[in-house]
């Protein structure tokens, strides 16, 4: 279907339903319930889980494929959502043209970026793209906003002002991001018994557009492209001595990944229409590497899976506080439960970067494959069990998702 | 008439002279052989006709076009194609693929983004990769990972990747190098059958006196960075200066 094989056509239905379905997947508490912190499901949230999905896809055609470990790829991420509030300010505030500049904007900027640091490989290339982002990051930061020529508005971030031209805004349109009139904060709740789900316009779009680039993506890996974005990463000198350029290709990766980011940044601004130089900084740059990484480098639904999972920690771990903990105890002797409230106080709240951090380094030891390669390790043992008189293991080797 | 024309090349690296006014030329469809003892500079030479290296002097002409500034990837557009000391292959991709790859490179050219095909649509490209893997007789391991085969595996490969781009010259640096004697034979066979059944040019540099007495049709001796004599192998086998070059003044 769509020209894809079978396993990659069910990859894709799974990915759109656990999508469409997201409402109800992550809010699986009832309201009120003692559980119900571990809900996702709030529109802010979701949001951003597939946003950030999105950056990791872009960022694994880039690193995944090609090897070349970008650290820069904020910098697209914030170009594009600068470039998205432009045109909230100059245009209105409809998204469509904003998420198209967005992507066009990173798509140049990366190609600029990208044809400088190309010159070098390994963690030559690492620190080039470092370097830019963190000079973009200052020239948003206090360069390119001064009283003269104020592109980026410094410290308090780009946003719209009630004097801005917005020329195409029509009279009775919507004050806020919206999609031809549908505001992105626009949210429906449904309430079924304890339960509420909250289905919001932005997260529909944004899930709706994650699914195009994912679809993308698995064109690009399965193209004789991509074949020839793995042949850099695997050997670039017989490459060369085959007749191939390799510049262009890993170029080419990195102008489109860079539109990922670009994507994704134009996005954020869509929810939420403010753009700040603090999206372009190197601690963004690592998150993305991080999410790829812990999902599983080069496989398709890692990167989705690697955002998922440290947005989930970012937004719940961190709310979990010592009186939560206590309430969770209580059913300890009062000494014992102080005891075990200390213990693991470190590790949650403000902690929860110690808690990530833990969990990052047992996943590259022990699951190099990262979560994906975990899965499978699931599913094997699973089906072993399944079928254990029949002694003969299969001898292949599976390609990486 | 000659299909590569090397003249007067002279290569410098610091104070150590590599190559000093080397004049070699190779005939179209012939198997030349170029040896000499270590350090003679046979891997700078071989360097400079990929270019990989760019000589301080001197000329090389492949077909009547000069390769001199030319990237690896230009020069092999151009025909030649080159086979590895150590198998260079695409360790983590599969055989197949493996093949793939030279065949996309000599239809589509050194770059071509085609993101959203897909490599089964293409089919003639599988067609010929799937001739060349049953010429190689490797059609059993077409989804192993090239990595896990074995090194005279991994060499047939390479062989089998240069060869499906029909290259008008095929260099091979030292294709036996660190391989037991039933590997050596092999590949020793392979190529007898790739001169015999293809229109091809094959130069190779060689260390093993075996392998290139049963293949070459000339040989180049080449000694201290300069080319000693260029006979054929009977005249080679008894020559007095070959000997001393080889051996030392006292044999």
């Amino acid at each position: 279907m769509l020209g894809l094989n079978k396993k990659d056509t069910s990859l894709l239905i799974v990915v759109a339903f656990l999508t469409l379905l997201a409402p109800f997947i992550l809010n699986p508490f009832p309201e009120g319930s003692a559980m119900a912190q571990f809900n996702a499901g709030y529109p802010d949230l979701m949001q951003r889980f597939v946003i950030f999905g999105i950056f990791a896809i872009g960022f694994n055609i880039l690193f995944g494929l090609t090897g070349y470990l970008s650290f820069g790829h904020a910098a697209f991420l914030g170009v594009g959502s600068y470039s998205a509030v432009w045109m909230f300010k100059l245009l209105s505030y409809n998204v469509i043209p904003a998420i198209a500049l967005s992507v066009v904007v990173a798509g140049l900027f990366s190609l600029l970026i990208g044809f400088i640091s190309l010159r070098r490989s390994g963690i030559y290339f690492s620190i080039l793209t470092l370097a830019f982002a963190q000079m973009s990051f200052a020239l948003a930061y206090s360069v390119l906003s001064n009283p003269k020529f104020n592109l980026t508005n410094g410290e308090t971030g780009l946003q719209v002002y009630a004097d801005d031209p917005q020329i195409l805004q029509g009279a009775n349109a919507p004050d806020l991001p919206h999609l031809f009139g549908l505001p992105m904060r626009a949210t429906y709740t449904m309430d079924v018994g304890a339960w509420s789900f909250d289905f919001n316009a932005g997260y529909y779009l944004c899930a709706i557009i994650m699914m195009i680039v994912f679809y993308l993506s698995i064109r690009i890996f399965r193209s004789p492209f991509g074949m020839m974005l793995r042949a850099v990463k695997s050997n670039q000198q017989r490459m060369n001595y085959t007749g191939l350029n390799s510049k262009p290709y890993t170029l080419a990766a990195f102008v489109i990944s860079g539109m990922y980011a670009g994507l994704a940044g134009g996005l954020m601004a869509a929810m939420d229409p403010l753009a700040g130089a603090e999206r372009m900084q190197w601690t963004a740059s690592g998150e993305v590497v991080l999410m790829t990484i812990l999902g599983g480098t080069g496989t398709l639904i890692g990167p989705v899976l690697g955002a998922g999972f440290i947005k989930y920690f970012e937004n719940i771990f961190s709310k979990i506080n010592d009186n939560v903990l206590h309430s969770w105890f209580a059913f300890l002797p009062d000494g014992l439960e102080d005891a075990v409230v200390f213990v693991i106080h470190p590790f949650i709240g403000k902690g929860w970067h110690l808690t990530l951090g833990i969990l990052f380094m047992l996943v590259v030891i022990y699951l190099p494959g990262g979560l994906v390669e975990g899965g499978q390790r699931l599913l094997k043992r699973f089906k072993r069990k399944k079928k254990d008189t029949d002694d003969a293991p299969s001898g292949k080797t599976e390609p990486a998702e | 008439m000659a299909i590569l024309r090397v003249k007067d090349v002279s290569k410098r690296f610091g104070g150590l002279k590599a190559l000093t006014d080397v004049n070699l030329n190779i005939e179209e469809n012939s198997v030349h052989a170029i040896i000499g003892p270590n350090g003679a500079g046979k891997s700078t030479l071989l360097n400079c006709l990929v270019g990989k290296l760019m000589p301080d002097t001197g000329s090389v002409l492949f077909n009547n076009n000069s390769v001199l500034g030319l990237e690896p990837f230009q020069i092999n557009q151009m025909g030649i194609s080159r086979v590895f000391q150590t198998p260079e292959i695409f360790g983590e991709l599969t055989v197949m693929e493996n093949m793939l790859i030279p065949i996309f490179a000599m239809r589509d050219g050194a770059f071509r983004m085609h993101a959203y095909e897909t490599i089964a649509s293409e089919r003639e490209v599988v067609e010929q990769a799937e001739v060349m893997l049953e010429e190689m007789n490797m059609v059993d391991k077409r989804e192993m990972h090239a990595a896990s085969l074995s090194r005279g595996d991994k060499r047939r490969l390479e062989i089998g990747m240069c060869l499906s781009q029909n290259p008008r010259l095929l260099l091979l640096d030292e294709p036996t190098a660190g391989m037991a004697r039933a590997d050596t034979n092999n590949t020793i066979d392979l190529l007898k059958q790739i001169k015999d059944e293809r229109d091809i040019t094959i130069a190779i540099i060689e260390h093993d006196m075996h392998v290139v007495f049963s293949l070459a049709e000339r040989i180049t001796v080449l000694a201290q960075g300069t080319p000693l004599v260029e006979d054929t192998p009977e005249k080679i086998r008894g020559h007095p200066k070959v000997r001393e070059a080889y051996l030392g003044e006292a044999a």
